[in-house]
C-alpha cells in the first residue's frame, strides 16, 4: 500500500504525517492524532457523528481519505474552545439542553458552527435543513434547533 | 408545577440544573469505548454469513493468515476447544458465539479476524474463504408453525417444532361470555414489524486479560455492566475467568435504548481472543453489522378484537399474538414474562375484562425480541389497545377523545386492579386528555379538518391516551437470568461535606450524573454540583441490574433516596450529639437540623459530616456513608395523552406531522429540563416507526434495509417542533413520587400518529394502516380510494 507525506493544519497547529493512501481522515484525527472528539456513527457519510470543518466548510471526515486534507486547515471539537473560553455554540448546546449521550454532539455543534459563519440569523427552517445530514437519537432535536438559534443570539451580540 | 423545596444553591428536585455530564461532551472529552486505546491493543473484525440458513462445508484461513498483521483467525472450532461455542441469551435461551456446522441468520458471525490494525483486520475478512451449503430459510413465522415446517433448533434435542413460548393471560371464558354479549365488537389485524434501535453509538468492546494477574477488564457498551460479569463468570468459569477477576467498564455510552442489553457473540469472541493471546483486543461493528445481526425490536403479528356496548363502553379485549423472535430468543425481559410486560395491553381503560396470548416463534432472521426503547413489549400493548380504540371509534361513529373519556379508568379508582392482573398505582387520565386537548385546541381542528375535507384536502388529528408499566422489578415476580431486579446506591459523604455516589444502573444519555445529584442534594441538604456520581464500574459500583425499561429513577433513584435517608438517620444522632440534645428535639431543613424552638440552635450537614470524621461520640461507628438495595412493592404506571396533527399530500402520499402535543404524567420530577429532553427524544423514537423505519427480508431471508440508505432514522426535517406539558400525580409507593419517564413517549407516539393518519382518511372508509406509514402505503391507498392527484 502506498503511502504518502501530508501536511494539514489541525485545530491551529501544524501536522506532518505519513499515511497510507486509504487511511480515512476520521482516523487519522482519532486514532494517529488521538483527537477522539470526532466519532464514528456509521460507515456511509449518513449519520455526521464524524463532522469536522474542513477549511471552513463541514465534512463528514468518514468519507474523506487523509490525503484529501493534504495542505487543510481542519477544525475539530477540540479546536472550538479559545483561551478556557467555551465558543458560543457550546456554551448554548449546555445551556439549551442540547445534548444528551454526546455522541451526535461535535457534529451537530460544528455543523451549527459552520451555519452560523455563513448565515447570522437563521430560521428554524433553515436550522433543520443545516442539520438534516446530522442524525441524533436522544433530543428530538427541539432543543438542538433552540440552541443554535441561542448561540446565533449570542454571536449577534459579540 | 411544584416549587422546589430546596435553594438553587442545593438544587434538589424540581431544579432545572444545567447537566453536570455535558462540560465533558461538549468539548468531545467524553470517553466512548472506541476512544479506549491500550497498549499493544489489537483488532478484531468480523466474518459474517451472507445466507439465512446454510451448512458451513469448509472456513480457509490460510490466505488471511499470509497478510502481514494478521495473527490469528477463531472460528467455531477454535472456541469449541475451550467450550466457549455457545452462550445463554438473557431470555434462558441458547446461541452460537461461532457456529461449528450451520449458519442460522444473514450476517451471522462465522469467524473473527485478529490484527494489528483495523484496516488489516478487515483485509483478513475479506480473505477468509467459506463455503457454504445453502438451505431454504423459514422467514414466515405463520409458516414456521405449520407442521411441515423443518424444525430450525436440531441443536435442542427434543424440539419437535419452531415454538419458542406460549404466554396467556386473563379469564378466556369470562372475556369470550363478554364478547357473546357485546352489541358491538370490532376486529383488526396489525402488525409492528422489526426495527433497530440504531444508537449513534454502534456496539463494541475492549477485552484486556492480564496474565500475570489474571484480571480481565472489558471495555463494554453495556446498560447492565454487574448483569455482564455475572453471566461471563457462569459461562467462562470452566475457563478460568472467576467473578472477582473481571471488571465490565461501561464508559460513556453514545445511546442504548435496550439494544445495549444484550451480550453479543463479538465481545465473547473478543473477550476469548484476549485471553487466548494475552493482548487486549478492540472490537467495534460498523453500522451495517450494527443494523443486520444486532437484536432486534417488536416484530409482532397481532390479531385485536373489541367488545363494546352501543354507547361506547368497553367490555372485552381479545388480542392474539405471533412473535417472531428469529433464531433465538435474544430478548431482555424478566424470566418470568416471554412476552414481556405485553399484559398492559388494558391500557387506561376500566375494562372488566380481557384474554391475551402471545406466541413466540423461531425463524431464520437475527436474534429478537429485545426492546426499543421501552419497558418489555409495552409498546407493542400500547399500538394495540389505542389502536383498536380507534377502530371502535369508527364502528360506532363516537369521537374519539369522547369515547376514550367514556372508558378511562376514573381517577378516583386507584389503586386499580387490571384485568390482567396489574395493579396501577395512580393516575388522572381525563385531565391529562383535557390538557392535551385544550392545548391543541381540538375542536377547533375538528373545524379546520371538516371544511378542508370539504375542500378535497386530507388533514387527520389522533389521539394516544397511554399508560406504560416501568420501573421493574418487584423481587418476588421480576429477574433476569435469576438475578432479581432490584436497583442500589452507595453514598460515602466525605468530611468536608461532598458526597460520592454510586449506582448499580448505566446512564446512556439520560443523564445521571445530574437527577441523581439532585436526588441526594433533596434529601441531604448537600449541593448537587458537589455530589460526585458515578456509575459503570463493576470493581467500585454496588451490584445492579441496570439501566433500561424506564427503571433507573423507579428503582436506583428510590435507593438513592433511601440510601441519603439512612445517612440522614446518623446525621441526626450526630447533630444531637453536637446540640448536646435529644434527637426527637431535632427537626430538618434541606441542608441542616436544627432544635426545635431554637432555630438558632442548628447544625449544618457539611458541620455534620466533619463531626462524623472528626468528633463522634464514643460507642458510635466513625464516617458518614450508607449502601441500599431497593426493592420495589410494586412497578410505576406514567401516563399521558399525546395528539398528532398531520397533512397528508395527495400528490406524493408524505405524511407530515404538523403538530405534537405531550402531556405527560411521570409523577414527580427531579429536574424539569432533562424530563422534556427525554420526551422529546422519545416522541422522535415514536415517530420513526410510525412514518420511517422498518426492516425487513425477502424470501431468502435478505435482509433489505440494512443501512441508513434504507433504514430511515428521522432527521430534523421529519420532526415537528414538539408541544410538551405535565400532570403531575405522584407515585403513592416511590420514595420521592417519580415514576420514569425515558420510554413515556416512545410508547405514546406511533399510535397518535397512526391514529391520525387513519383519521385523515376515514371518510373513504379506511379503518387501518400498519406502521411505518410510508408514502408509498399512503398513496396505493389514496390511489385506491379515488384521492391520488
Amino acid at each position: 500500500m502506498a503511502r504518502h507525506d501530508i501536511r494539514l493544519t489541525v485545530n491551529g497547529v501544524e501536522q506532518r504525517v505519513n499515511v497510507e493512501s486509504r487511511l480515512l481522515l476520521v482516523h487519522l484525527l482519532r486514532e494517529n492524532l488521538r483527537l477522539t472528539g470526532t466519532h464514528i456513527g456509521c460507515d456511509t457519510t449518513h449519520c455526521g457523528a464524524c463532522t469536522v470543518l474542513l477549511d471552513g466548510e463541514p465534512v463528514k471526515s468518514c468519507t474523506v481519505l487523509a490525503v484529501q486534507a493534504d495542505g487543510a486547515q481542519i477544525t475539530t471539537v477540540e479546536g472550538l474552545e479559545q483561551n478556557g473560553k467555551l465558543h458560543p455554540v457550546q456554551e448554548a448546546f449546555w445551556e439549551k439542553h442540547g445534548l444528551q449521550c454526546g455522541y451526535c454532539t461535535p457534529g451537530m455543534i460544528l455543523t451549527g458552527c459552520a451555519l452560523l459563519a455563513r448565515n447570522k440569523d437563521p430560521s428554524e427552517a433553515e436550522i433543520r435543513e443545516a442539520i438534516s445530514g446530522n442524525l441524533c437519537r436522544c433530543t428530538g432535536y427541539l432543543n438542538i434547533v433552540k440552541s443554535i438559534q441561542s448561540a446565533a443570539e449570542r454571536l449577534r451580540q459579540q | 408545577m411544584a416549587t422546589p423545596r430546596t435553594s438553587p444553591e442545593i438544587c434538589g428536585m424540581g431544579h432545572s440544573m444545567k447537566r453536570k455530564e455535558d462540560p465533558r461532551f461538549i468539548r468531545g472529552r467524553g470517553n466512548y469505548v472506541d476512544d479506549v486505546q491500550l497498549p499493544g491493543m489489537l483488532h478484531m473484525d468480523i466474518v459474517r454469513s451472507p445466507y439465512a440458513y446454510a451448512k458451513i462445508k469448509s472456513i480457509d484461513a490460510s490466505r488471511a493468515l499470509k497478510i502481514p498483521g494478521v495473527l490469528a483467525v477463531i472460528t467455531g472450532e477454535t472456541l469449541a476447544k475451550y467450550n466457549l461455542h455457545w452462550m445463554p441469551t438473557l431470555m434462558s435461551d441458547t446461541q452460537m458465539v461461532l457456529p461449528t456446522d450451520t449458519v442460522m441468520y444473514q450476517a451471522q458471525e462465522v469467524a473473527a479476524v485478529i490484527a494489528t490494525d483495523r484496516y488489516i483486520a478487515a483485509d483478513g475478512v475479506e480473505a477468509v474463504e467459506v463455503e457454504y451449503e445453502p438451505m431454504t430459510p423459514v422467514i414466515d413465522p405463520y409458516k414456521a408453525l405449520e407442521p411441515s415446517a423443518p424444525v430450525l433448533r436440531t441443536d435442542k434435542k427434543d424440539k419437535k417444532d419452531n415454538r419458542i413460548f406460549h404466554w396467556q393471560a386473563g379469564d378466556r371464558a369470562a372475556n369470550d361470555k363478554a364478547f357473546e354479549e357485546a352489541e358491538v365488537t370490532v376486529a383488526q389485524d396489525m402488525y409492528l414489524p422489526r426495527i433497530h434501535v440504531a444508537s449513534i453509538e454502534t456496539c463494541g468492546c475492549v477485552a484486556d486479560f492480564d496474565r500475570v494477574t489474571g484480571k480481565l477488564t472489558v471495555y463494554m457498551t453495556t446498560q447492565a455492566p454487574h448483569a455482564v460479569r455475572t453471566v461471563f463468570a457462569l459461562v467462562a468459569g470452566h475457563v478460568g475467568l472467576s467473578e472477582e477477576k473481571i471488571r465490565i467498564i461501561s464508559p460513556d455510552i453514545g445511546g442504548g435504548f435496550g439494544g445495549k442489553v444484550p451480550v453479543y457473540p463479538g465481545y465473547v469472541i473478543a473477550v476469548a481472543a484476549s485471553v487466548v493471546i494475552g493482548k487486549p483486543v478492540k472490537w467495534v461493528e460498523d453500522r451495517m453489522e450494527n443494523l443486520q445481526a444486532d437484536s432486534f425490536a417488536r416484530d409482532y403479528h397481532i390479531h385485536a378484537e373489541l367488545a363494546a356496548k352501543r354507547d361506547g363502553t368497553m367490555t372485552g379485549l381479545r388480542i392474539k399474538v405471533l412473535a417472531d423472535h428469529g433464531y433465538t430468543d435474544a430478548a431482555a425481559n424478566p424470566s418470568k414474562f416471554p412476552a414481556g410486560l405485553f399484559s398492559i395491553c388494558t391500557g387506561s381503560y376500566a375494562l372488566k375484562n380481557a384474554f391475551a396470548e402471545v406466541d413466540g416463534v423461531y425463524t431464520n432472521k437475527p436474534p429478537g425480541g429485545i426492546a426499543y426503547r421501552c419497558s418489555f413489549r409495552v409498546t407493542e400493548a400500547v399500538h394495540c389497545i389505542e389502536r383498536i380504540t380507534d377502530v371502535l371509534a369508527q364502528e360506532l361513529k363516537m369521537d374519539p377523545a369522547a369515547l376514550r373519556m367514556k372508558n378511562f379508568i376514573p381517577a378516583d379508582k386507584f389503586p386499580w386492579k387490571s384485568a390482567l392482573g396489574w395493579e396501577y398505582d395512580s393516575g388522572n387520565y381525563p385531565a391529562a386528555l383535557r390538557k392535551a386537548m385544550d392545548i391543541v385546541g381540538y375542536e377547533a381542528l375538528r373545524k379546520e379538518q371538516a371544511e378542508k375535507r370539504a375542500r378535497g384536502e386530507l388533514m387527520g388529528i389522533g389521539i394516544s391516551s397511554f399508560t406504560e408499566i416501568v420501573g421493574a422489578g418487584p423481587s418476588k415476580q421480576f429477574d433476569i437470568l435469576g438475578l432479581k431486579m432490584f436497583d442500589s446506591c452507595e453514598i460515602r459523604v466525605h468530611p468536608t461535606g461532598k458526597a460520592l455516589a454510586r449506582f448499580g444502573t448505566k446512564s446512556q444519555g439520560q443523564g445521571h450524573e445530574t437527577t441523581y445529584a439532585q436526588i441526594v442534594a433533596e434529601e441531604l441538604g448537600i449541593p448537587a454540583s458537589q455530589v460526585q456520581v458515578e456509575e459503570g464500574d463493576t470493581d467500585t459500583a454496588p451490584y445492579g441490574l441496570g439501566t433500561y425499561a424506564s427503571r433507573s429513577t423507579p428503582v436506583a433513584g428510590a435507593a438513592g433516596a433511601m440510601a441519603a435517608r439512612k445517612i440522614r438517620e446518623k446525621a441526626k444522632k450526630l447533630a444531637a450529639h453536637l446540640l448536646e440534645c435529644s434527637p426527637d428535639d431535632l427537626i430538618w431543613e434541606p441542608g441542616k437540623f436544627s432544635v426545635k424552638g431554637a432555630p438558632t440552635r442548628s447544625k449544618t450537614i457539611q458541620e455534620i459530616a466533619l463531626a462524623a470524621y472528626t468528633n463522634h461520640p464514643q460507642g458510635m461507628e466513625a464516617g458518614l456513608e450508607a449502601v441500599s438495595y431497593y426493592d420495589p412493592p410494586n412497578l410505576t404506571f406514567p401516563f399521558g395523552s399525546y395528539i398528532a396533527v398531520v397533512d397528508i399530500d395527495r400528490g406524493t402520499g408524505a405524511v407530515k406531522v404538523r403538530r405534537f402535543v405531550a402531556v405527560d404524567d411521570c409523577g414527580n420530577i427531579i429536574n424539569p429540563t432533562i424530563v422534556d429532553g427525554q420526551i422529546h427524544g422519545g416522541l422522535a423514537m415514536g415517530l420513526a416507526p410510525a412514518l420511517l423505519e422498518e426492516i425487513s427480508y425477502d424470501e431468502s431471508g435478505n435482509i433489505t434495509g440494512g443501512s441508513f440508505m434504507d433504514y430511515l432514522v428521522p432527521t430534523a426535517m421529519e420532526t415537528p417542533s414538539w408541544e410538551t406539558d405535565k400532570t403531575v400525580t405522584p407515585c403513592p409507593h416511590h420514595p420521592f413520587g417519580a415514576k420514569g419517564v425515558g420510554e413515556s413517549a416512545t410508547v405514546g407516539a406511533p399510535p397518535a400518529i397512526a391514529n391520525a393518519v387513519v383519521d385523515a382518511l376515514s371518510h373513504v372508509g379506511v379503518r387501518h394502516v400498519d406502521i411505518p406509514i410510508t408514502p408509498e402505503k399512503v398513496w396505493r391507498l389514496l390511489k385506491e380510494k379515488g384521492l391520488s392527484e
